[in-house]
């Protein structure tokens, strides 16, 4: 079937089986590896993307679903020359060990903050209750979504320097 | 890799249109809403329909949380997270959250439909116990007709409704509010099935509670009612002792099997603890909003 998709803002016309799941469509047909593939179930999250704005598990759905509609992968989050709050606090707060987790995380915790700003930190740990870290690093993933909030983007130019 | 097995991939593009498809491919085909029952059937071979009907683009059609005149009318495509956010569904219809927090996690709950939820059929699923709790009925459209059927009529065994191969369920309707409502899950894990959940909608009367309805999820091949319990309520001042013998009696009612989730006699204290606390969530919010 020929589906139409936005990726990361970008059109994208592709002919697939109407079982392909859209984890590997991305991955796969797309290249877009960011995406991680994990658990297969619909449990641990690390193929969260964005469709139409709202984080959902690529897993569990399929591609020609999102025929006409937008997808965001990891890739589609980064401006291509600095890091978004969320990513950067990742990287300030150590919130990754393997990284497998890492994009679904991301992409989770910021569609979150898109919705609410200020978190508390139940909130946090409820908003990623659907991404799983088998390294159990889940303090350091808290404190990284935390910085985000403490850091938005507008304040950036200051943080990037300090940190050089 | 789990992969579903192939299949013809329909899109409808209207309720009416989704219910000629249906008519016209048979048990063959199946309806996709958020499909996150069906997909993850699908991928295990579990489900291998020959035909799926995708429905999503019904959203306009069937993706509302409203009070009518005192009725709550739910369409088959609100998302899980569109119960957990509606206003009117905290307020009047506290069981309704209660089990919305619980069920799946975050993402799941923006893809997840409550028809799906409903027409499913999973003796696990929560929010047939939570709408058996408040004597909710569905609106099911077959070719050039529409039927209610009452919830608790809907269950024949697990993954089986009274839905004809060529209906859909199309709304979620509970025709009055309860004075208070409650429901309580135990899971393994976040975001699991209930090794048992109790979900108890309650009307009050002179300090007394006048109907109370008991649902329970997880305790047998299909969403149970019970209906002893309920009766042992009706007419009674409301206390701990009168708690407590409901919950024996729902345990009695309750049909639990040993599996992962737990043995079957583990599953039955549940039950008769957490009909108990359901309860009295239920009477303190019933009285909460009696003060107000």
């Amino acid at each position: 079937m020929r589906i139409e998709v936005s990726v990361n803002g970008a059109p994208r016309a592709a002919e697939v089986e109407p079982r392909l799941l859209l984890v590997h469509f991305v991955r796969e047909h797309l290249g877009l590896t960011g995406t991680h593939w994990g658990c297969d179930t619909s449990n641990c999250g690390a193929c969260t993307v964005l469709l139409d704005g709202e984080p959902v598990k690529s897993c569990t759905l399929l591609t020609v679903r999102t025929d006409g509609h937008e997808v965001t992968t990891i890739e589609g989050l980064w401006s291509g020359t600095e890091l978004t709050p969320v990513q950067e606090g990742f990287h300030q707060e150590h919130g990754l060990q393997c990284g497998f987790c890492t994009p679904g995380m991301i992409v989770t915790g910021t569609a979150f903050l898109e919705r609410n700003p200020d978190p508390t930190e139940a909130e946090i740990r409820e908003a990623i209750s659907g991404n799983l870290c088998r390294c159990t690093g889940y303090e350091n993933i808290i404190k990284s979504i935390r910085w985000a909030v403490e850091h938005p983007a507008r304040s950036r130019e200051s943080r990037v320097g300090s940190r050089e | 890799m789990q992969v579903p097995a192939r299949f013809e991939y329909e899109k409808a593009s209207s309720v009416e249109e989704a219910v000629e498809l249906l008519r016209r491919l048979g048990p063959d085909a199946h309806l996709l809403a958020g499909g996150h029952s069906l997909i993850p059937m699908m991928k295990l071979r579990l489900a291998a329909p020959e035909v799926v009907i995708d429905i999503h683009e019904l959203d306009g059609e069937l993706r509302y949380v409203r009070e009518d005149d005192g009725v709550l009318r739910i369409g088959a495509l609100a998302r899980h997270r569109d119960v957990l956010e509606s206003e009117v569904i905290g307020e009047r219809y506290p069981l309704l959250r209660d089990a919305e927090t619980m069920i799946a996690d975050p993402l799941v709950r923006n893809m997840g439909t409550v028809g799906g939820g409903v027409a499913h059929g999973d003796p696990a699923e929560d929010l047939p116990a939570a709408f058996v709790a408040l004597g909710g009925e569905v609106v099911v459209r077959g070719p050039g007709r529409e039927r209610t059927i009452p919830i608790d009529a809907l269950y024949l065994g697990p993954y089986e409704t009274s839905l004809a191969a060529d209906e859909m369920l199309t709304e979620v309707r509970v025709p009055n509010a309860p004075d208070g409502s409650a429901y309580i899950k135990v899971e393994r894990r976040a975001g699991d099935y209930a090794s048992a959940s109790i979900g108890v909608a309650l009307r009050m009367s002179g300090g007394e509670i006048e109907d109370a309805r008991i649902g329970m999820c997880g305790v047998g091949s299909t969403t149970l009612r019970a209906r002893g319990a309920e009766e042992s309520l009706r007419g009674q001042p409301p206390g701990e002792e009168l708690y407590r013998r409901a919950g024996e009696r729902a345990a009695e009612e309750s049909e639990p099997i040993e599996d992962a989730r737990g043995s079957a006699e583990y599953k039955r204290d549940l039950v008769r603890t957490l009909v108990a606390r359901a309860l009295e969530r239920a009477v303190e919010r019933a009285n909460r909003e009696g003060a107000r």
